[in-house]
């Protein structure tokens, strides 16, 4: 039996670039006994792009996945930081004006949908904060069969579930910024500091500007690799696309030999709970995860 | 009183040495700031210290400084919420010094003084920040609807103190950016209904490779600005103008990606990665549009990650690098998508968060803060799409449809 059930909106590039991130997650749900109820319906977020183009667009597209989330009577959780902000930044709109709110609505009528502001508070979280807030860490230890020691790991958390403080729940939940490095301890892992934590990952920009976008990967897995990671791990696939995917083109603009792997959150937490690399999709990386798993297995000394 | 810890990040250079750090001990009211502790230090312990500061009250914009690696506004920081902040740094609990450092991003003069000519100042020279109006100046004032000037009220409460500009993530990797400060700048001109370059000013800011599409989007100049100003916004905003109301086809793949993104949207409910690769890229190798020099270069430079991707397994299959090969949504919910499209192209509202309120009145953490109170009602914009000719201003022409606004005064009568 289930006490946390969610509605899931797994996203866009989870089930693309990143199946690996998906799939992990239906796993550690399963283990934890997290019920997820995918939203099938559902569309992208836009990622903040459409809002460029149009933000009533971006608007009308995130209520009605917040409203296909609220018909089913559930809180929803997303896998991705940028979900997390593009969606936060419509709802906060949506929150804003209740005229505005039924204009938006009115485009959801004929699907029989409606977004309601704070519908039995209702809310939308990032798995990193379902885990601290919700599941609670203390459960999540107990569920720890395969506790990561020794493994140093640079949390990476994307700009979306950390900025800006005042719309993403920093006056109710202040710690938001530091749940990566808990998780991380919680699992039997050693949090690596260093600069880039909470800085972006280029991603945004990579078709814009590629050296830009490219050298800001580099400079934060140098920084990592220099303060002694192990890996990275990101609640963010597209940070993981930057990070992991475009490593080796990173390199190259930033002239560093990099070579650190990059996991998903779920991924990283499915570790502890015992699952195996392969299951995790693990060697669909692009930076190899080979240093991970000796380290894990505890063939590589410190 | 308490006692706080500033550790402080020094650089004199006329003694030859690095920068280095230095600890003081200060005895303050928990209640001043930051700046009120590094005057005492300078005041009574160590004459040498260098800090710029004038008003002490958020006005002056001189003391811009990061502190526990948060850009800021030294006089707006308490020193109480600095030693909080302080405390709460990963790994350590309590009894941490308060970090101050000069700002990023900049090069340092001595200590905490930046020179904010080449980073800042230079930047925001670039950008024409003067109004360009057209023709001779009316006998008396420009008369535009008060409803026009709402909107660029919030870039026009920037103070200059160049804090957006220390945090920016963007402006680390290129320091040629143009950045969060001149463009929001930019955008109190463009959006200005008495400007008649709005286009011209667009166009210089889109083809600019360091110009609008160079930020990353990552809100740290949000979290920085002491005033509210949201530069980030304000660059979207410029972006919406650029790409939807002029149609400014850029170098940068600004406009194309973005219209690609959204278009697969409309036509498939969830991102098709590869289709937005080549739509955004070479939209031209197979449309109408002669492709870009920048489009066919970025082109060729995603090859190698696609290929890489092929080889690990993580574009799934071939098939997932075929453009097009991407599942729908089920039943008829890509049809509600699409209605969810024409519904809002019909017309384009934009809701200014600086500007409004709920009107319920349920304190929220979420919601944001409201600067300028009910008093100022909605703020809505209603964006008709301009689609010729520079000198007519997207939007800020037009009434807003909810705004309950004075009627503007009669230029004959009005006295």
């Amino acid at each position: 039996m289930s006490d946390l059930k969610l509605a899931y909106w797994p996203g866009c590039v989870s089930r693309g670039f990143t199946p690996e991130l998906h799939g992990s997650m239906a796993l550690v749900a399963d283990r934890l006994g997290i019920e997820l109820l995918e939203l099938d319906r559902a569309n992208c977020c836009g990622a903040g792009v459409i809002a460029e183009h149009n933000q009533e667009l971006a608007d009308t597209l995130n209520a009605r996945t917040f409203a296909l989330a609220q018909s089913t009577g559930l809180a929803m959780m997303n896998i991705c930081s940028t979900c997390q902000g593009a969606q936060s930044e419509c709802q906060q709109r949506l929150d804003a004006d209740s005229a505005y709110r039924a204009h938006i609505n009115d485009a959801l009528a004929d699907e029989g949908l409606e977004y309601t502001k704070a519908k039995d508070g209702w809310t939308n979280k990032n798995l990193l904060w379902v885990l601290v807030e919700d599941y609670g860490l203390d459960r999540l230890k107990e569920k720890v069969t395969r506790p990561l020691t020794e493994l140093r790991v640079g949390p990476f958390y994307g700009c979306y579930v950390i900025r800006p403080k005042h719309r993403i729940g920093y006056e109710e939940h202040p710690d938001r910024d530091l749940y990566l490095e808990s998780v991380i301890e919680t699992l039997g892992g050693q949090p690596v500091e260093y600069d880039g934590a909470r800085k972006c990952c280029g991603f945004p920009v990579i078709t814009m500007n590629r050296d830009t976008s490219l050298r800001q990967a580099g400079t934060h897995i140098a920084d990592a690799l220099d303060a002694g990671a192990d890996c990275l791990v990101t609640p963010c696939p597209l940070c993981h696309l930057n990070l992991d995917m475009q490593q080796p083109e990173a390199a190259k603009v930033t002239g560093r030999d990099l070579g650190l792997a990059v996991l998903h959150l779920p991924q990283l937490v499915a570790l502890a709970l015992g699952f195996e690399p392969k299951e995790l999709g693990m060697g669909k990386h692009i930076a190899s995860t080979e240093w991970v798993e000796s380290r894990l297995a505890g063939g590589v000394p410190a | 009183m308490p006692e706080y810890t500033l550790k402080v990040r020094r650089y004199q250079p006329e003694t030859r040495e690095g920068p280095y750090w230095q600890e003081f001990t200060v005895d303050l009211d928990p209640d001043l700031s930051v700046l009120d502790g590094l005057l005492q230090v300078r005041d009574s312990q160590d004459g040498t210290l260098v800090v710029r500061c004038s008003c002490k009250a958020a006005i002056c914009g001189s003391c811009g400084t990061k502190i526990n690696g948060q850009s800021t506004l030294a006089c707006k920081t308490q020193i109480s919420e600095a030693q909080d902040g302080a405390n709460r740094r990963p790994g350590d609990h309590g009894g941490n010094p308060i970090v101050v450092e000069p700002m990023g991003n900049m090069p340092v003069v001595k200590d905490l003084v930046t020179d904010m000519e080449s980073t800042h100042w230079e930047k925001v020279r670039r950008v024409t920040p003067w109004l360009l109006p057209e023709g001779d100046p009316p006998e008396r004032e420009y008369v535009v609807p008060p409803e026009s000037m709402i909107d660029v009220t919030q870039s026009m409460a920037c103070i200059q103190c160049g804090a957006c500009v220390s945090a920016c993530l963007s402006m680390e990797a290129d320091p040629e950016f143009v950045g969060p400060a001149a463009l929001a700048k930019a955008y109190r001109f463009v959006g200005d209904p008495r400007d008649s370059q709005t286009k011209e000013r667009l166009y210089d800011l889109a083809q600019d490779p360091h110009g609008i599409y160079d930020c990353t989007h990552c809100f740290s100049c949000v979290d920085a600005c002491p005033k509210g100003v949201a530069p980030m916004d304000q660059i979207m905003r410029l972006r919406r103008l650029a790409s939807h109301d002029h149609d400014i086809d850029d170098v940068n793949n600004g406009r194309r990606h973005e219209l690609a993104f959204t278009k697969i949207i409309e036509r498939k409910g969830t991102l098709d990665e590869s289709l937005l690769l080549q739509e955004s890229y070479a939209q031209g190798v197979v449309g109408k549009l002669m492709p870009t020099s920048g489009a066919i270069k970025g082109l060729i430079g995603s090859l190698p990650t696609a290929i890489r991707g092929i080889r690990t397994g993580k574009m799934r299959s071939l098939g997932k690098l075929i453009p097009g090969v991407h599942p729908k949504l089920p039943g008829d919910a890509q049809q509600h998508v699409k209605r969810v499209y024409s519904h809002s192209e019909e017309h384009r509202e934009e809701l200014n968060l600086y500007i409004t309120g709920e009107e319920e009145v349920v304190p929220e953490p979420d919601e944001a803060p409201d600067p300028l109170g009910s008093a100022v009602g909605g703020g809505r914009q209603h964006m008709d799409k301009v689609t010729e000719g520079g000198s007519e201003t997207a939007g800020q022409s037009e009434a807003t449809p909810v705004a309950d606004i004075e009627p503007e005064p009669d230029e004959e009568g009005g006295r």
